[in-house]
């Protein structure tokens, strides 16, 4: 067994070695060496501790000593006390900020993570392939209470813990069930919304991959409620593992007779079959789901008739998200109470985010409702790359909006992301930094929803496309000033006018970004600049007194753009150059700038 | 397999397999079973966790080390630091690694699974789960 | 259930539970601007993709605009149609549409029938800001004999398609590709006539812009008249009369038969004649067949197969032969009037003027798109050279200042003008069954038939089914128009025939040939139909001769040539073969 009794962790994630910690661990094995510890005492990098804002971390084993901020100076005092004698050094532990007393024992310290795991509960903990784990870690027994209550207690239950769709739109589920129940057909159909589009999001698929029973068993407790006896899960066909795994769970489930006839000795009856869907977005939308479902094209069709009345073949039909179906088991198995004391006043539970672009740890993540932005970025998520500027985080996907600065401290919920001009959506969450130009970022998300328009309505069909060619012309430098007027109006129409919630939602990259960086769009326009520095047809390579006349520049220059005698300085041709970069790369002197 | 036919039959099933996962770990060698967890959903994969699950297989294999075992789960949300193996020693809390390559794959298993030492790596668990 | 109250533009309206915003604004005459929504409830076409999006409006506690045609009424609804912000969301619509959609108004077939010309107009609008040096999406155009695709003017109101697929039952058209390239095509946008389409041009009749048309052979028909050594012939189809005076204003369902003669002989064609004479001789033959079918049948003969089908509707055939390859020895074999007036006029009429074949041009005036696909059949030898549409004669009649409304009364030229009113229903659905029963009773029973009228026969349903006693004969008939209402009763057929029906009609078209493709526009008012239906009814009750058996110079033309119906000749000339086509 291990020669060590002590083990020192150092933070190594970005945020905290950005501060030293690594100076941090050079120093901490020096001064171990000095007191000739070296083979009693381990140093360790660690990954990131999710407390960046108290960085660097450094965690003492195995009596879970928690410093913070701890700086390189700090550790010959902390080999000596700590090491050495054994005595906490009281003045770096955590603070706690309402009692202000110092916490020795990081087990009494939860409330540093951020996180907490309801939908992703056992993702990464179990074999998804092995129906045991799953039942050891009380699978199917939310289903076994549910078979033991009324289908009106089920739904009640439901309704209850206060769980709203996890898909985008935020409907109430409990609800969503009972209009489903109330519509009497011979025939009634679940339907796990397992289309995931959203760019970047990838929650639905991880819990698919990772968890799948709990989606089977959700899936039969919503039919128990509603009256189904058939389950259908619509998944892409580009999610080949997830698929796999949902298989051998039907099939397990299946074979120990949790679907099937007779569930649980009882009369109620249960399957579910898979649909695959070819990957277009917009069949994430209920109704145009349901008509791919059916074999047709793929698009939305004018609510009502609800799918809760009018769905799958005309038969009521109720539709969940396979983030909402995740949070099922675990009400009943927890109560609705307990799952309604997390989160904000209308938006209970969790969420679970795929923290992406321009942030330390991309990755997903699960915080309860109410979390702010700050500590889902900086205290989870790691804070920005390369120490750069926060500028706008972009929550929704393409359907939603962004976020900034002043935004930071809200709480994330349904309610608020709207108010803020943005909206949940799946739970993507994008990160730009300074570096990122606010109208190019519209452009990336309108030329995604243009692209994935079903073009089933006018607005959407054409006004996207409009939409984006507008966009195109301002970060090429051609906008003008009536293309700032059209973009704001067409915006607004097609949000008015759009069929769907694809179509009516397309325009909120384009009216959050105005909205917040006007002056961002009008640089492009009136001055023809780019303020973020990103639009290549806005910036100009050029030669500044740093020059030595090298003539490597001129060499490497693809187009003849650069001329200049030697050892004198030279200049680019703004006419000819291509904007490649090449000279600048080549540079030695850093005499090449760009603006 | 007998088909369940009531919660109590459910339960009693739970109860089981919790003993035949804690057997299996602790079985007839209870001082050392380890078990190694590789992430294996599809973010995972990309960054090559088969590869690493592989590995591992070989070097337990090679060196006849038949109180490890070797299994796969979902995503654990650490997709910065794919592929990632959660290592738990007999008694003691798992402990999850990032980045993992074949050589950290090397160390992991000579120093922390064979020799109890902990290395450079560990993502520290940042969450609070179900019953926390 | 009680009716609700609704409030639209501050006018209080009570409507039953489940009619939409537009149907209420209808009720008090507001007018709510529509552009893809198109309802024939007659006819059960009823589009409602709601997808176009200009009919919108502004409702109390809505977040967004309501599309009128969609949105059902719920009690104590309030309305905004004509809003700031209404207007305002049309306007930018129907600025988008124009945005991607050519400007060749001028020269567009549609020209004058255009219903996106119409908005534009009503709009006033003059500058189009949104999308000016935007992309125009485009597509391969696709000119089949009869139908002409030209997808850059789609506007994707799917009107086409919902024709295609839930009215006529054929499938040929849906929405392909996504976003700004979506459009309706047959599937991997292959040609149509590559497809499964019927030509029946019922897409055409709906489509509300330039996108479908048909394809016109106005100029041909001008240059065969300019032709000093032709002979040119033309022939009517008997529901051209009753709509051709729609295109000189001329209120539906007014008759124009005399007018429409005096024109045709102004335009210079050597012989007028009447399709209907040749739908007599259908009657002979197909009528014959009938009986001949029967006599065989009582008399126990195992090979005969029953019902026997009508086959003057050329989109039915084309449809049978690709959907229903199976039963193809069920329809009769006569063929369509049409193509018995070519086939009549290039050999009786010919060899009895001494006009030489190539002398001698035949023209159809048709109210139908699939009968230019079907004159241009191989084994139909171009027996008709020419076959225009009702609109197209319009054209031909305005471009050369025919003053049509105060033309008089003309009769058709003799001997292939002449025509019972037996004949005239063959315009409308039950017309030919109809004719066809009049004539075999008298085959059958010897006896003279009294009443000629056969109620039973009549109507709008899109099935219908009779019992009529011949001698002691009871005769079950079978109707249907509109190919899905075909699509089942061929099932049925399919299927053993339970109501052992012994004869059918089928009309591809909806109301039969009075609501064929070729025919003036209707836009979505299905009263128009019905008019033209009662003008056909009166022509036949006007008519002395009201059997097709008793035209005297089909009579004639029987003693001179063909013998008999059936003869050997009479099968060369009059009857066709169908052959299976796999098509997608």
């Amino acid at each position: 067994m291990s020669k060590y009794n002590m083990h020192i962790l150092v933070c190594g994630g970005t945020g905290c070695l950005s501060s030293q910690s690594n100076l941090i661990v050079e120093n901490l094995e020096r001064y171990i060496k000095e007191a000739n510890m070296e083979n009693q005492v381990q140093v360790l990098k660690t990954g990131c501790f999710g407390f960046c804002e108290k960085g660097p971390i450094v965690k003492i084993l195995p009596d879970n000593t928690f410093y913070v901020q701890v700086k390189p100076e700090d550790v010959e005092e902390l080999v000596k006390e700590h090491v050495i004698k054994g005595r906490r050094v009281d003045r770096l532990l955590y603070q706690d900020p309402t009692t202000s007393e110092h916490v020795e024992d990081s087990k009494h310290m939860d409330f540093y993570k951020k996180q907490q795991r309801v939908a992703l509960r056992n993702c990464g903990f179990i074999d998804p392939d092995n129906i045991e784990e799953y039942i050891a870690r009380d699978g199917y027994a939310a289903l076994g209470m549910a078979l033991s209550m009324s289908t009106q207690e089920v739904i009640d239950e439901v309704k209850k813990s206060g769980l709203r769709g996890r898909g985008g739109g935020g409907f109430p589920t409990g609800l969503k069930w009972e209009f489903a129940s109330k519509n009497a057909a011979d025939q009634k159909y679940v339907v796990c919304n397992a289309d995931e589009g959203d760019p970047g999001a990838f929650m639905d698929r991880s819990i698919l991959e990772g968890d799948p029973h709990s989606i089977v068993e959700a899936m039969a407790i919503c039919g128990y409620a509603i009256g189904a006896t058939k389950g259908l899960v619509y998944i892409r066909a580009e999610y080949p593992l997830a698929v796999n795994r949902l298989q051998t769970a039907i099939r397990s489930a299946r074979e120990y007779g949790l679907l099937g006839k007779n569930i649980l000795g009882t009369d109620f009856e249960f399957d579910i079959e898979i649909k695959f869907g070819a990957g277009a977005f917009v069949c994430g939308e209920e109704t145009a789901l349901i008509h791919s479902m059916e074999g047709m094209r793929g698009e939305p069709t004018t609510k009502p008739p609800f799918p809760a009345a009018s769905g799958y073949w005309g038969k009521p039909t109720n539709v969940n998200n396979v983030e909402t179906l995740a949070n099922i088991p675990v009400i009943f198995l927890k109560g609705a109470d307990w799952f309604a004391s997390i989160g904000t006043e209308k938006s209970k539970g969790t969420k679970v985010f795929a923290l992406a672009g321009k942030i330390n740890n991309v990755g997903l993540i699960e915080v309860p409702m109410g979390t702010t932005l700050r500590e889902v970025i900086y205290d989870i998520g790691g804070g920005i790359k390369d120490g750069k500027k926060f500028k706008a985080v972009q929550t929704g996907g393409p359907s939603g909006g962004c976020l900034t600065e002043e935004d930071l401290d809200t709480p994330i919920d349904f309610d608020n992301l709207i108010a803020k001009g943005s909206m949940m959506g799946s739970g993507g969450m994008i990160v730009m930094d300074e570096d990122d130009c606010m109208p190019a970022v519209a452009k990336f998300y309108l030329e995604f929803t243009e692209e994935e328009s079903c073009g089933k309505c006018t607005p959407c069909r054409i006004g996207t496309k409009r939409l984006s060619e507008i966009l195109s012309k301002i970060v090429s430098g051609k906008g003008t000033e009536e293309d700032l007027e059209i973009l704001k109006e067409l915006s607004q129409v097609i949000r008015d006018t759009a069929l769907c919630g694809l179509g009516q939602t397309a325009p909120n990259p384009v009216l959050s970004t105005l909205n917040k960086f006007e002056d961002e769009y009008i640089a492009h326009v009136r001055e023809k600049r780019c303020p973020a520095g990103q639009c290549s047809a806005l910036l100009q390579y050029k030669i500044t007194d740093k020059c030595i006349g090298c003539t490597a520049c001129a060499r490497v220059c693809p187009v003849n753009a650069i001329t200049g005698a030697v050892k004198a300085k030279h200049t680019i041709d703004q006419e000819k150059c291509i904007k490649c970069g090449a000279c600048m790369e080549k540079c030695k002197f850093k005499a090449i700038v760009k603006e | 397999m007998p088909k369940i036919m009531s919660l109590d039959e459910l339960k009693a099933l739970r109860d089981n397999v919790k003993n035949k996962v804690d057997l299996r770990i602790k079985g007839e060698n209870v001082d050392k079973m380890v078990v190694v967890r590789v992430a294996m959903a599809t973010c995972g994969i990309a960054a090559g966790a088969r590869e690493i699950m592989n590995t591992f297989a070989d070097m337990v294999r090679e060196h006849d080390l038949d109180y490890v075992m070797i299994t796969q789960s979902g995503c654990m949300g650490y997709c910065y630091a794919e592929p990632t193996v959660e290592v738990t020693l007999p008694g003691q809390e798992p402990v999850v690694y990032g980045h993992v390559t074949k050589e950290k794959a090397k160390e992991i298993l000579e120093k922390h699974i064979q020799g109890g030492e902990m290395v450079d790596g560990i993502i520290p668990v940042a969450h609070k789960s179900l019953d926390e | 259930m009680s009716e609700i109250k609704i409030t639209i533009d501050g006018t209080d309206v009570m409507v039953a539970p489940g009619a939409t915003i537009l149907d209420a604004a209808k009720k008090i005459g507001v007018h709510i601007p529509t552009l893809c929504h198109l309802d024939l409830h007659d006819t059960k076409m009823v589009n409602q993709g709601a997808s176009c999006r200009i009919c919108v409006v502004e409702v109390e506690g809505r977040r967004n605009l309501a599309p009128a045609c969609a949105t059902p009424v719920t009690d104590g609804m309030i309305v905004n149609t004509r809003s700031i912000k209404v207007l305002h969301a049309r306007k930018v619509v129907l600025e988008l549409l124009l945005s991607d959609h050519p400007k060749d108004c001028l020269v567009c077939e549609k020209s004058g029938n255009c219903e996106l010309q119409d908005l534009a107009i009503t709009f006033g609008i003059r500058d189009i800001k949104i999308g000016k040096d935007g992309a125009q999406s485009t597509y391969r155009k696709d000119v089949s004999e009869a139908i002409v695709r030209d997808m850059d003017k789609c506007i994707m109101c799917r009107r086409c398609e919902t024709m295609c697929n839930k009215v006529q039952a054929v499938g040929a058209l849906s929405g392909v590709n996504r976003g700004f390239n979506a459009v309706v095509a047959p599937a991997f946008e292959v040609d149509l006539i590559d497809s499964v389409c019927t030509h029946c041009g019922q897409c055409v009749a709906v489509c509300p812009t330039g996108a479908l048309c048909e394809k016109e052979h106005i100029w041909s028909v001008v240059d065969a008249l300019a032709d000093k050594d032709k002979i040119v012939v033309v022939q009517t189809a008997p529901a051209v009369r009753a709509a051709l005076g729609e295109e000189f204003g001329m209120e539906p369902g007014t008759l124009v038969t005399g007018k429409m003669t005096a024109a045709l002989r102004r335009l210079g064609f050597n012989y007028v004649f009447d399709t209907d004479f040749a739908a007599d001789a259908t009657i002979m033959e197909e009528g014959a067949e009938l009986v001949d079918r029967l006599t065989r049948f009582q008399n126990g003969d195992p090979t005969v197969k029953l019902p026997i089908l009508t086959s003057c509707c050329p989109a039915w055939v084309n449809f049978f032969e690709s959907q229903f390859p199976d039963l193809l020895d069920v329809p009769s074999t006569a063929k369509s009037p049409q193509q018995m007036f070519g086939a009549i006029a290039k050999s009786y009429f010919a060899e009895k003027m001494n006009i030489p074949r190539e002398k001698m041009v035949v023209v159809s005036v048709m109210p139908c798109l699939a009968k230019k696909y079907e004159a241009s059949r191989p084994e139909f030898n171009r027996d008709v050279d020419i076959s225009i549409s009702t609109r197209e004669l319009a054209h031909l009649i305005k471009q050369a200042n025919i003053d049509f409304v105060n033309l008089p009364d003309e009769d058709f030229d003799n001997p292939l003008g002449e025509s019972t009113g037996a004949s005239v229903i063959f315009g409308t659905t039950g017309g030919v069954i109809e004719a066809a029963v009049r004539t075999a009773y008298e085959v059958i029973t010897g006896e003279t038939l009294e009443k000629v009228d056969f109620e039973e026969l009549r109507g709008f349903e899109g099935i219908r089914n009779a019992t009529v006693k011949v001698g002691n004969l009871d005769l079950n008939i079978g109707i249907a128009h509109g190919l899905s209402n075909a699509k089942a009763l061929l099932e049925e057929i399919r299927n053993g025939n339970p109501k052992n029906f012994h004869a059918i009609e089928i009309m591809a078209c909806p109301g039969g040939c009075i609501g064929g493709g070729g025919q003036p526009y209707h836009h979505g008012n299905s009263e128009i139909l019905k008019k033209r239906q009662t003008a056909i009814y009166n022509e036949d009750k006007n008519k002395v001769l009201r059997k097709s058996h008793e035209n005297p110079f089909i009579k004639e033309m029987y003693k001179d040539y063909f013998e008999k119906p059936m003869s050997h000749k009479a099968h060369k000339l009059l009857h066709t073969s169908y052959e299976a086509k796999e098509k997608m």
